[in-house]
C-alpha cells in the first residue's frame, strides 16, 4: 500500500452517517468506479464482454445491476458506470481494460463522485426525495438508475431494494449534496 | 357576532389573537376573518386610493378588501386575505392603507378628492415636469398608494422546493373534486387532490345541502376519510395551485406551516411543488360577484354566498339584521340558510320582477338597493322597489349576489378562451383546454350539487379511460339538483359612485371615462382603470366591468371578451419560489481536495464560479493580501510553490479517432501530437471568436486528456459532445469528464524537479531530456500510488502538474508541503497565479472573454489553413482579420508605482475621454514583485506595431488617468528559458 | 416542458439545454470551394416558423445525449424527439 491515506469526500477519514427519524444517511466512500464506453461499431462486442464481466447481461437503458462484486449501471447510450467495493478492485478501470480488451473505452471515475447510501421505509424515502429531484420514486423499482438533479448537482441515483437508495454526486459538492440531503430528512421527519 | 349553534369550530377552545393593537378570541376553525366578525369588528382595512373604510367581502381567496399585514419582525406579510389566515394563537396582524388609524385614517381625504384621481390620473396629472417623478410624485404616490409594505428583515423561516407525480390531479375539493378523487381513487389511479383551504369540501363547508341524506360538510369528512386510507391518494389540503404549465406540469404552494405561529423545527413555512401529472380536473368552483350601487362598499356589505358560508360554517354573522341584493335564486338560498340559524332576514331586494317568494322574509321583487348609509359600517341601505317607491332598511350586513362566474383562472393558462354562456350569464372554459385538462362542477357552470358530483365522477372516468383504464360509473349520492335562475344585472343605475373593483377602487365612473377617452377593448380598459389588477386579479370584478363597457359600447359581453388570467391564481411567496437555495444554500459549493489543509493554513478563500479555491495564504505578520501574494510569487520564482488547479475542467477522450476529433475541435494541429506529449490548444466558437484554451495531453494512441478552463468546464463538454454526436457522428470517439476525479496540483519553481524527485517512485526519468518541456506521463507516487505528471507551465517557470485520485488529494498536498520543506516550498493561490500568469503574458478570463479572436490575443498563426476546424473558416472573415483589430499587448506605467485599473480605456496622449478616440483596454492588471512595478495586459488597436508608445490609461469609473507604456506582454523570461530548464 | 426522450422516456426540459434550429448539424465542409459564404449561410440565416421547428436539445442532466426535437413552436406540442446522432446519420454525416 502506498502512503497516501484516502479522505473521503465529507473530509474525513472515517465515512460520516446519520440517523434523522427513520431514515439513515451513510457515506459510502469504498467504492471503485469506472466507466465503460463502447467503442465505435463494437455496441454488441462490449456489452457482451461488460455482461460477461459482470456474469450479467449489461443493464439496459436506465438500468441497475448491484451484482455480487462487480455492479454497473447505465449511464448513457453504450455506456455504462461499473462499481466494485474499493479494496476488492482498487484499480478497477485497469481490471476492466484487461477484461474488455479493445471492444470498450474505459475511465478511472474512482474518486469523482461521492456516494452516500439512503435507507428507511420505502414510502418515507420516497417522500424525501420528492423534495430533492424530480424522479417518480414509486415507480422507479429497484435495480433502476438515473441521472437527476438534487440541488443543482448532477447525480446518480441507483434504486436499491425497499427504501434503499445510493445517490452518486459530484465528489467537489459532496457537502452541499450531504447537507440538502439532511434537510430533506429534516423536512418529512 | 357569534351565532348561537352551528359552525366547523371547536368552541371548546379558545385561542386569542390581536389585530390593530386590540386582543380578540376565537376559536379553532376560525379564520381571521371569521373571528373579527365573531368579535362584531366589521372594519377590516381601508381603500388603496380613497382610504375608503373597508371591511371583508368574501370568504375565501378571492377576497379583495380585507388585507392584513400579518405577524411581525422577519415574518411579517403584507397583503394576507384575511379570509385564508387560519386563526392560530398568538396571531398579529395589523390592517394596511390606514394612517395614523384605521378608525381615523388622514389620506381619507383623497376620498373627496376623487374627482381628480379617476381612471388614469397618473397619466395625466404627474406628467409634468418629469423632472418631479423620481423625486416627488412617486414617493408621494407611493406613501399613499399601494397596498401592504413588506418587512426588510431577513425571513427567519425555510422554504422548500419538491416534485409529484400523479395520474389525476383533481384541483379543488368540493363536491366535484371529491367525487373525481374517489372515483379515480377507488379505481386505483395516483391521484392528487389539492385544495387551498384548510378543510376540503369547499362549498360543502358553506352551505345547509344535503347529501345522501347527511350534511353536505360531513358527507364531505366522510369522502375525506375514505380518500386518506387510500395509498396511493394524495390529500393535500392547504395548497393551491397556482399554474398550469406545458404538457401537464402543474405548480402549486402548500402552506405547511402558516397555520402555526413558527414552523416546526427542520419543518419549511411553505413548499413549492412541481407537479406532473397525466390528466388533471379542475374543480376550482365558482365565484360569486357583486352589484354595483351607489356607495355599495361599506363594511358589512358583502357577498351573499359569503355570508352563507360564515353563518354555515363559522356560525359567524357581521350584523343581527341583514338583507340580501339579489339577481338569482342562490341570494334566496343565503336568505333561508341565515334565517335557519336564526338571523333576522329583514328582506330579499330581488331585481327579478318575477322573483319566487321565500318563506320567513319579504321578497321585495322587481327592487334595487339604491344607496347605502354608515361611516365605518354599513347602517341601512336604501330601497327603489318595484313601484318606484323607496324605502330604507336598518341593516348592519347585506348580502349580494349577482351570480357566479365559474373559477376560469387555471383554464386560461394554457390560452384557453373562455366562452360566454347566456343561461348562466358567465363566462364558461372555452373548448380549447390545456392537453390533459378537464374541468368539472361549478368551474364549469354545473352549479347543482348533483352536477358537481356527476361531472366529477365523469371526469374522473373520461380521465382514467384517456389513461387506458376503463372505470365503471359510481352511484352518486342523492344531492340537490336546482336548476340556474338568473336574470342579468349588474349596476344599478345613478350618479353616485358605485365600485366594481374595491381592491383597485375602480369604479362606473372610470370605466365610462376609460370609454369615453377610447380605452374601450378590455386589456385597454384594464391598463388604464388598474380594473382587475393587484393581488386578487379582479376575480370579483372583471366581469362587472366588462358588463358596463359592453353597455357603454352596445355590444354584447360576448362581443366585448374578457380579458385572460396568467399565473399566478393567488400570489406566490418569493421565499417559495427561491426554495432552499437561499442564503449560503443559494447554490452548491464546491470544494478542491486541498480544502481542508488550506483551511488549516488560514487561507483565503475566493469563489470561482461554485468553486471555493484558495485565494493566498496569509502568514503570520502579514497584513495586507498584496503581501502575501508578492511573498507567494517570488518564492516560487525563487525556488518552488504549489498551487491546488484541480477546479480546471478535464475530458477523458478515447477512440480510434480521438486525435482527428480533436484535430477538428481545437483550430491548432493536434493529430500528429506524440504519444506522451502535451500541447497547447485554442479552441474556437463557430463563428470564429476565441471559445477556450487548454493543453491536450497524449496518454496513447488512442487516449487523450484534455482541460479546459474551470469556468468553460461545461459548455466546452457540452460543444464536444455536439460535435461528436451531431457533426460527426461515425468518428470512434468516446468522451467523458473526469474533472472531479483528479486532484491535480501544480508545482513550479526552479526547484519543481527537485520536489518531485521526492515524490516519484524509483526508475522513472525525470531529468530535462528524460522529461522535457511538455512531456507527460502516467507514473507511481508516494510507493505506488496511480498519478498522472505533465510537465506544462502557467507561471513560466520549470513546472510540473501532478494528478492522483481525488481522494489522496489531501494527502498529497500534506507530502508535498512535507518533502518540500527543505526547499521552502510556498502554496500560492488564485491571486498569485494570475500575478505571474500576466508577468508571463498568458491569456486568461480577461483576455478569453467571449469577444476576442485568436488575432487579437496574438495567436492567428495558430489557426491552421492545412485543416477544417471548428471557426476556422469564420475567423478569416474579413471583419476579424482587420489589420487595425485590437492586439494584446503588455502595459507599464510610466511610475512603476501607479496602478492601472483593470477596464481603463487607453487613448492617444492628449486625446480627449470620449469613445471616438478609443485605442483599446485594460483587460487584467496586477503588481509584479520581479519586475517591482505594476503591470498590465490590455488590448490595443494595431498593438504590435505601437511597441514602446505612450498611450493614456483612463478609467472614468475609478477616476484613475495615468500614462502607460506598451509593451511585449511577455514581461518576465520572454524566451521560456525557465520552463525549459 | 415534458420532452420524450427516446431512450429515458419523458423527461422534464428543465433537465436539458437548448441549442437551437437542428439545421445546426447539416455543417458545410470548411475545405470546400465557397466555405465562407457557406459558414455565413449556416451560422447565421435560419427559418423562425410560427409551427413546427426542429430544435437541438442535450439532455445534460441525463445521458448526455443531442436529441432533435420536432416542436410546435406555437402550442408547444412535441410531435417527435429522435437521437440526434441516428438523424445526423440519416442526413448523410459521419466521420
Amino acid at each position: 500500500m502506498h502512503d497516501l491515506a484516502p479522505l473521503t469526500a465529507l473530509g474525513t477519514k472515517a465515512p460520516q452517517q446519520e440517523k434523522i427519524g427513520l431514515v439513515t444517511l451513510a457515506e459510502a466512500p469504498d467504492w471503485a468506479l469506472a466507466s465503460v464506453t463502447a467503442r465505435l461499431g463494437q455496441e454488441a462486442a462490449c456489452a457482451a464482454a461488460l455482461a460477461q464481466t459482470l456474469g450479467a447481461g449489461a443493464p439496459g437503458v436506465a438500468r441497475y445491476h448491484g451484482g455480487p462484486v462487480l455492479g454497473a449501471f447505465w449511464i448513457a447510450p453504450h455506456s455504462w458506470m461499473v462499481q466494485a467495493p474499493y479494496s476488492a478492485k482498487p484499480d478497477l478501470a485497469a481490471h476492466l481494460r484487461g477484461q474488455l480488451g479493445p471492444c470498450a473505452s474505459v475511465t478511472e471515475q474512482s474518486s469523482a463522485w461521492a456516494r452516500c447510501d439512503v435507507t428507511g421505509p420505502a414510502p418515507l424515502v420516497a417522500e424525501m426525495f420528492a423534495r430533492l429531484c424530480n424522479l417518480d420514486m414509486p415507480q422507479l423499482p429497484s435495480g433502476h438508475a438515473r441521472r437527476t438533479v438534487i440541488d443543482h448537482l448532477g447525480c446518480y441515483l441507483l434504486r436499491g431494494d425497499g427504501g434503499a437508495v445510493s445517490v452518486y454526486g459530484p465528489r467537489s459538492g459532496a457537502q452541499s449534496l450531504w447537507h440538502a440531503l439532511e434537510l430533506a430528512a429534516r423536512s418529512i421527519v | 357576532m357569534r351565532l348561537q349553534h352551528g359552525g366547523q369550530i371547536d368552541r371548546g377552545q379558545k385561542i386569542s389573537f390581536r389585530f390593530d393593537g386590540q386582543y380578540y378570541k376565537g376559536h379553532p376553525g376560525d379564520t381571521l376573518a371569521s373571528a373579527l366578525l365573531a368579535n362584531d369588528v366589521r372594519l377590516m382595512g381601508r381603500s388603496f386610493k380613497y382610504h375608503r373604510p373597508r371591511g371583508v367581502l368574501a370568504a375565501g381567496s378571492e377576497e379583495p378588501n380585507a388585507l392584513v399585514e400579518l405577524r411581525t419582525g422577519g415574518r411579517q406579510e403584507p397583503n394576507t386575505r384575511a379570509t385564508m389566515v387560519e386563526l392560530f394563537d398568538g396571531l398579529q396582524a395589523m390592517p394596511q392603507n390606514a394612517w395614523p388609524s384605521l378608525r381615523f385614517d388622514a389620506l381619507a381625504i383623497n376620498d373627496r378628492l376623487s374627482n381628480f384621481l379617476t381612471a388614469g390620473f397618473y397619466y395625466k396629472t404627474f406628467m409634468w415636469p418629469a423632472v418631479f417623478w423620481e423625486k416627488l410624485y412617486e414617493p408621494i404616490i407611493r406613501r399613499a398608494a399601494g397596498l401592504g409594505s413588506i418587512t426588510t428583515r431577513p425571513d427567519p423561516d425555510s422554504y422548500d422546493k419538491g416534485y409529484l407525480h400523479c395520474d389525476l390531479l383533481v384541483i379543488g375539493a368540493g363536491p366535484a373534486g371529491l367525487m373525481a378523487a374517489l372515483t379515480a381513487g377507488r379505481a386505483g389511479a395516483r391521484v392528487i387532490l389539492a385544495d387551498e383551504d384548510f378543510r376540503m369540501g369547499g362549498r360543502l363547508n358553506a352551505d345547509r345541502q344535503t347529501i345522501a341524506d347527511m350534511a353536505g360538510a360531513d358527507w364531505a369528512a366522510q369522502a375525506v376519510a375514505e380518500l386518506a386510507q387510500m395509498p396511493h391518494v394524495r390529500l393535500m389540503p392547504r395548497c393551491t395551485v397556482f399554474g398550469a404549465f406545458d404538457h401537464g406540469i402543474y405548480g402549486a404552494v402548500e402552506r405547511v406551516s402558516d397555520h402555526l405561529a413558527t414552523p416546526p423545527e427542520g419543518k419549511p413555512r411553505q413548499t413549492l411543488w412541481r407537479i406532473y401529472s397525466k390528466r388533471a380536473l379542475v374543480c376550482a368552483g365558482a365565484i360569486e360577484r357583486p352589484i354595483a350601487f351607489a356607495n355599495n362598499d361599506r363594511p358589512g356589505i358583502m357577498l351573499a354566498g359569503a355570508l352563507r358560508a360564515y353563518a354555515n360554517r363559522w356560525a359567524v354573522s357581521p350584523a343581527q339584521d341583514v338583507a340580501i341584493f339579489t339577481n338569482n335564486d342562490t341570494g334566496h338560498r343565503s336568505a333561508a340558510d341565515l334565517m335557519a340559524l336564526g338571523v333576522h332576514v329583514a328582506a330579499v331586494i330581488d331585481t327579478r320582477p318575477d322573483a319566487p317568494p321565500l318563506a320567513g322574509t319579504e321578497v321585495l321583487a322587481g327592487a334595487q338597493v339604491t344607496d347605502s348609509a354608515g361611516r365605518l359600517g354599513l347602517r341601512a341601505v336604501t330601497v327603489r322597489l318595484g313601484n318606484g317607491q323607496s324605502r330604507k332598511l336598518s341593516v348592519g350586513a347585506l348580502g349580494v349576489s349577482g351570480g357566479w362566474n365559474p373559477n376560469l383562472g387555471l383554464t386560461c393558462h394554457q390560452r384557453g378562451r373562455p366562452l360566454w354562456d347566456e343561461g348562466i350569464a358567465a363566462f364558461i372554459p372555452g373548448a380549447t383546454l390545456a392537453p390533459g385538462m378537464a374541468v368539472a362542477g361549478a368551474a364549469m357552470g354545473q352549479f347543482s350539487t348533483h352536477a358537481a358530483l356527476a361531472t366529477g365522477a365523469e371526469g374522473a372516468r373520461a380521465a382514467l379511460a384517456d389513461l387506458g383504464h376503463n372505470t365503471p360509473a359510481p352511484d352518486l349520492p342523492r344531492a340537490e339538483d336546482a336548476p340556474t335562475r338568473i336574470t342579468p344585472f349588474w349596476h344599478v343605475a345613478g350618479t353616485k359612485r358605485a365600485w366594481l373593483d374595491f381592491q383597485n377602487d375602480v369604479t362606473i365612473k372610470d370605466v365610462k371615462l376609460a370609454h369615453q377617452e377610447g380605452f374601450e377593448a378590455v386589456e385597454h380598459l384594464k391598463r388604464y382603470t388598474t380594473l382587475g389588477m393587484a393581488t386578487d386579479q379582479g376575480k370579483t370584478a372583471n366581469l362587472g366591468g366588462l358588463a358596463v363597457m359592453a353597455e357603454l359600447t352596445g355590444q354584447s359581453i360576448a362581443q366585448t371578451g374578457t380579458t385572460m388570467f396568467r399565473p399566478p391564481y393567488t400570489p406566490v411567496a418569493l421565499g417559495a419560489l427561491a426554495g432552499r437555495s437561499s442564503g449560503r444554500d443559494f447554490r452548491p459549493t464546491r470544494l478542491t481536495p486541498s480544502h481542508h489543509w488550506a483551511r488549516e493554513q488560514s487561507a483565503v478563500f475566493v469563489e470561482a464560479g461554485l468553486w471555493l479555491r484558495a485565494q493566498y495564504f496569509p502568514r503570520a505578520g502579514e497584513s495586507h493580501w498584496r503581501e502575501s501574494v508578492d511573498r507567494e510569487v517570488l518564492a516560487t520564482r525563487a525556488s518552488v510553490g504549489v498551487c491546488d488547479v484541480t477546479t480546471l475542467g478535464k475530458v477523458d477522450v478515447q477512440g480510434r479517432d480521438a486525435a482527428e476529433f480533436l484535430n477538428r475541435i481545437y483550430c491548432n494541429g493536434m493529430a500528429k501530437l506524440a504519444v506522451g506529449r502535451v500541447r497547447y490548444g485554442l479552441m474556437l466558437r463557430e463563428d470564429g471568436i476565441v471559445f477556450d484554451d487548454g493543453t491536450a495531453a497524449r496518454l496513447a494512441e488512442d487516449h487523450f486528456v484534455v482541460t479546459t478552463t474551470t469556468a468553460n468546464a461545461v459548455p466546452v463538454f457540452r460543444h464536444m459532445e455536439f460535435a461528436r454526436q451531431c457533426l460527426w457522428p461515425d468518428l470512434d470517439v468516446q468522451l467523458i469528464s473526469t474533472t472531479e476525479a483528479w486532484a491535480q496540483f501544480a508545482l513550479a519553481g526552479p526547484k519543481s524537479r527537485a520536489v518531485l524527485e521526492r515524490l516519484v517512485d524509483g526508475g522513472f526519468d525525470l531529468s530535462n531530456a528524460g522529461f522535457p518541456f511538455m512531456a507527460c506521463a502516467e507514473v507511481s507516487i508516494c510507493n505506488g500510488c496511480r498519478a498522472r505528471l505533465f510537465r506544462i507551465s502557467f507561471s513560466g517557470e520549470l513546472a510540473y502538474e501532478l494528478a492522483v485520485p481525488a481522494r489522496y488529494g489531501d494527502a498529497l498536498i500534506r507530502k508535498i508541503m512535507e518533502v518540500g520543506a527543505d526547499y521552502d516550498i510556498t502554496p500560492y493561490g488564485t491571486e498569485a497565479l494570475g500575478v505571474m500568469r500576466i508577468e508571463k503574458g498568458h491569456a486568461a478570463g480577461g483576455e478569453l472573454n467571449g469577444t476576442t479572436t485568436a488575432r487579437n490575443l496574438g495567436l492567428g498563426r495558430m489557426v491552421s489553413t492545412a485543416k477544417d476546424s471548428i471557426g476556422a473558416v469564420l475567423s478569416r472573415r474579413e471583419g476579424l482579420a482587420a489589420p487595425d483589430g485590437l492586439e494584446l499587448v503588455g502595459l507599464r506605467p510610466v511610475n512603476p508605482q501607479s496602478q492601472i485599473p483593470a477596464g481603463a480605456h487607453l487613448l492617444a496622449q492628449g486625446a480627449a475621454l470620449v469613445a471616438a478616440n478609443d485605442l483599446g483596454h485594460v483587460t487584467a492588471s496586477c503588481y509584479s514583485p520581479n519586475l517591482g512595478s505594476y503591470i498590465a495586459l490590455g488590448f490595443v488597436k494595431n498593438g504590435a506595431a505601437r511597441m514602446g508608445e505612450t498611450l493614456r490609461a483612463a478609467s472614468p469609473l475609478t477616476g484613475v488617468d495615468l500614462e502607460v507604456q506598451i509593451t511585449s506582454p511577455h514581461f518576465y523570461d520572454p524566451e521560456g528559458e525557465r520552463l525549459r530548464a | 416542458m415534458i420532452i420524450p426522450h427516446p431512450l429515458l422516456g419523458p423527461c422534464d426540459a428543465q433537465e436539458f439545454t437548448y441549442l437551437g434550429d437542428a439545421s445546426l448539424i447539416a455543417r458545410p465542409d470548411g475545405m470546400a470551394e465557397g466555405a465562407a459564404d457557406a459558414f455565413h449561410d449556416y451560422l447565421y440565416l435560419r427559418d423562425n416558423p410560427a409551427g413546427l421547428h426542429r430544435e437541438l436539445w442535450y439532455h445534460e442532466q441525463g445521458d448526455r445525449s443531442w436529441l432533435v426535437v420536432t416542436r410546435n413552436t406555437l402550442t408547444h406540442e412535441i410531435v417527435k424527439a429522435e437521437l440526434a446522432r441516428d438523424v445526423a446519420r440519416a442526413e448523410g454525416r459521419g466521420r
